[in-house]
């Protein structure tokens, strides 16, 4: 970037990039959050219909499963401790791994930048509305993750892997060979959708985030990522460590980063009780900030509903609870029972959302930094209040969002290609094809300005919601089953932890 | 009374020694003989999602491979002669925790593993398989040098 020539041909790169895909964005954007405008609340408050579908998900299993997720708790942590895994079973995936892999996929920028965007939009208010909406979304994810191991598909060669698309048209089937065919279509949807939310959300919003703060911890516009070119740049080399490992299959860069993730995530969580403990005056007017603000927030942020809005749509966005992706992530258990890693997943969403979450949630309203209007909210707003405390905590949280955003990638890749492969069949082509076309989003994510990546990323990873919690009202009836059933047993004494069976 | 002698194969010279010595032993004794070999795995690893996919063939692929190279050769070698009674395990799992419970559930007068002959230095870092082993057992460890 030191002629200046180059750098004009740079700038203009990322600005095409972004002017083709705004639009784009836009245009999907609308339709997706489709919304009721409520202009009798406030002036200018909406409802998206598609935040009303999840939450709604959300209430009707935990209502209809009666508190399955407050219930499933201890039984889900004796599960992970492998109390009732049988020692024959040793080598195959425990539920441990099964629930640590979907974590890593989900645990990303939603937590980090997520919460922030949630919290400069919707006053810390949002943050209770978040939490409710994680504990709602525990269910939809023990009810996804159940069938997700109940019809998932084992290959001839022996590999096991499942989802929605596999539940929608085995489970449905199973019901009425009419409702077979819609299944079939509601598979196909999903995959579409799926594919759509991979380089979305998945990833063009995490390289996004990433270069955000790759670049300010380097002296932000001035520093030596601050070039016009410097996002493709970013974007480019995010790339190469993305193929490196799902093209080139080298597996030990993917091993580092497994091994890192959980290790980032405990400094995070210890970096925000940081900030927390060093403002330990200011904690119960930040808690009775966020309560009291759910309900009547002040002025600008839109009423109750904008508030609730906000709190569900980050939420939604950071647990991934109602999509369908952790179902993927989960079901090559080994189990006998289905219903044991629908208890094992309802842990997903509370650690992501109802702890690290609400941790970046109390770190940015004790410090106020979202009520920073000179910088775009994100990341940085979080970096801010990090930096409020200890000045090299914003380099610690940049590795942790690249490592997170990482690794976040490489679990989008795999639900990405499952869907690729569901819909045009196993091959090396469909294979090569999607994992190219991923890490070319790799760079135009990086490139891109936040609005439009943000847009996209969203609409695309919500409307996987649509086919898949339709699936899931028709199966509730067998996830009922299974759970009941499971249970039953395990009070019955018929199923032992492993130390106690004879 | 315990009815075997169980011995942990790794695959290294000191493992086929050690091996030896216990057929001695078994024969002395009128016990069975349980070789046994562990693959390393443990329960709370991190895994990538399309590792977890392939984790059965995986599993499969390397009980083939501990038995094909590690096991077979050894059971062989020992049979020759036809006065044992022999039996071959491949287990997944932490080596000397499934060492201890092979030993309970072949009901062993004792266990015998080889030495690996490892620095101090390493053995302070990665520990070994003979010195958990013998913090873990019920029943007495035989190290073969």
């Amino acid at each position: 970037m030191t002629s200046p020539s180059g750098s004009l041909l740079a700038a203009t790169f990322d600005e095409r990039v972004d002017g083709f895909f705004a639009p784009v964005s836009d245009v999907i954007t609308t339709i997706v959050f489709f919304a009721v405008p409520l202009d009798f609340i406030d002036e200018g408050v909406e409802l998206p219909l598609i935040v009303v579908w999840l939450v709604i998900a959300g209430l009707f299993f935990t209502i209809y499963l009666r508190g399955f997720q407050f219930r499933a708790f201890r039984h889900a942590i004796q599960l992970i401790r492998g109390r009732y895994d049988d020692p024959r079973d040793a080598g195959e995936v425990t539920h441990f791994q099964a629930l640590a892999t979907a974590v890593s996929g989900t645990v990303g920028l939603g937590n980090i930048a997520g919460v922030a965007v949630a919290i400069s939009l919707g006053g810390p208010g949002a943050t209770l509305w978040m939490i409710i909406a994680g504990l709602l979304g525990m269910c939809t994810k023990g009810v996804e993750c159940t069938l997700g191991v109940k019809y998932r598909n084992v290959y001839p060669d022996g590999r096991v892997s499942g989802g929605p698309m596999y539940y929608l048209t085995k489970g449905l089937r199973e019901r009425s060979p009419r409702l077979g065919t819609f299944g079939k279509v509601l598979a196909v949807l999903f995959c579409i959708f799926t594919l759509g939310g991979a380089v979305g959300g998945g990833n063009m919003f995490q390289a996004n985030q990433a270069f955000s703060q790759a670049q300010s911890v380097t002296g932000g516009a001035d520093g030596p990522l601050g070039g016009g070119g410097a996002g493709a740049i970013f974007g480019l080399v995010l790339a190469l460590l993305v193929g490196a490992v799902i093209i080139g299959g080298i597996r030990s860069i993917a091993r580092v980063t497994d091994k890192l993730v959980p290790f980032m995530a405990v400094f995070y969580v210890i970096a925000c009780l940081t900030v927390l403990f060093a403002n330990l005056t200011a904690i119960p007017d930040a808690l009775w900030a966020i309560v009291s603000q759910a309900f009547s927030p002040e002025a600008g942020y839109g009423g109750i509903v904008g508030v609730l809005i906000q709190g569900f749509r980050r939420a939604a966005f950071s647990n991934e609870a109602g999509l369908g992706s952790a179902a993927i992530a989960h079901s090559a258990v080994k189990t006998e029972h289905p219903a044991t890693e629908g208890h094992v997943a309802v842990l997903e969403p509370f650690i992501d959302t109802v702890v690290i979450c609400t941790m970046t949630a109390l770190a940015i309203v004790i410090t106020g930094t979202y009520l920073d209007e000179a910088s775009d909210p994100g990341v940085q707003t979080t970096s801010a209040a990090f930096e409020s405390v200890v000045g090299w905590f914003p380099i610690v949280l940049a590795v942790a969002v690249i490592l997170f955003a990482y690794s976040t990638m490489l679990a989008w890749s795999y639900y990405g290609l499952k869907a690729a492969t569901y819909l045009f069949g196993e091959s090396m082509v469909v294979d090569r094809t999607w994992k190219l076309v991923f890490c070319l989003f790799v760079v135009i994510g990086a490139s891109s300005t936040l609005d439009a990546v943000i847009g996209f990323s969203d609409s695309m990873i919500f409307l996987m919601s649509l086919p898949n919690i339709i699936g899931l009202y028709l199966l509730a009836r067998v996830v009922k089953r299974e759970i009941t059933g499971y249970r039953a047993r395990i009070d019955s004494g018929e199923i032992l932890p492993v130390a106690e069976r004879t | 009374m315990p009815e075997s002698i169980l011995v942990g194969l790794d695959g290294s010279e000191a493992s086929g020694r050690a091996a030896d010595a216990a057929a001695d032993a078994a024969r002395r004794h009128g016990l069975r003989l349980v070789l046994a070999c562990v693959v390393p795995w443990s329960p709370y690893s991190f895994t990538t999602a399309e590792e977890n996919e392939r984790r059965p063939v995986e599993k499969e692929r390397e009980a083939a491979s501990a038995r094909e190279r590690v096991l077979d050769p050894v059971v062989a070698r020992l049979s020759e002669p036809g006065d044992l009674v022999i039996e071959g395990v491949v287990r997944h799992g932490h080596p000397a925790e499934t060492l201890v419970r092979l030993a309970r559930e072949h009901d062993a007068a004792w266990i015998t593993v080889g030495r690996i002959g490892q620095s101090r230095v390493r053995t302070l870092l990665f520990g070994s398989t003979p010195t958990s082993l013998i913090q873990l057992s019920p029943v007495p460890v035989l190290v073969v040098p």
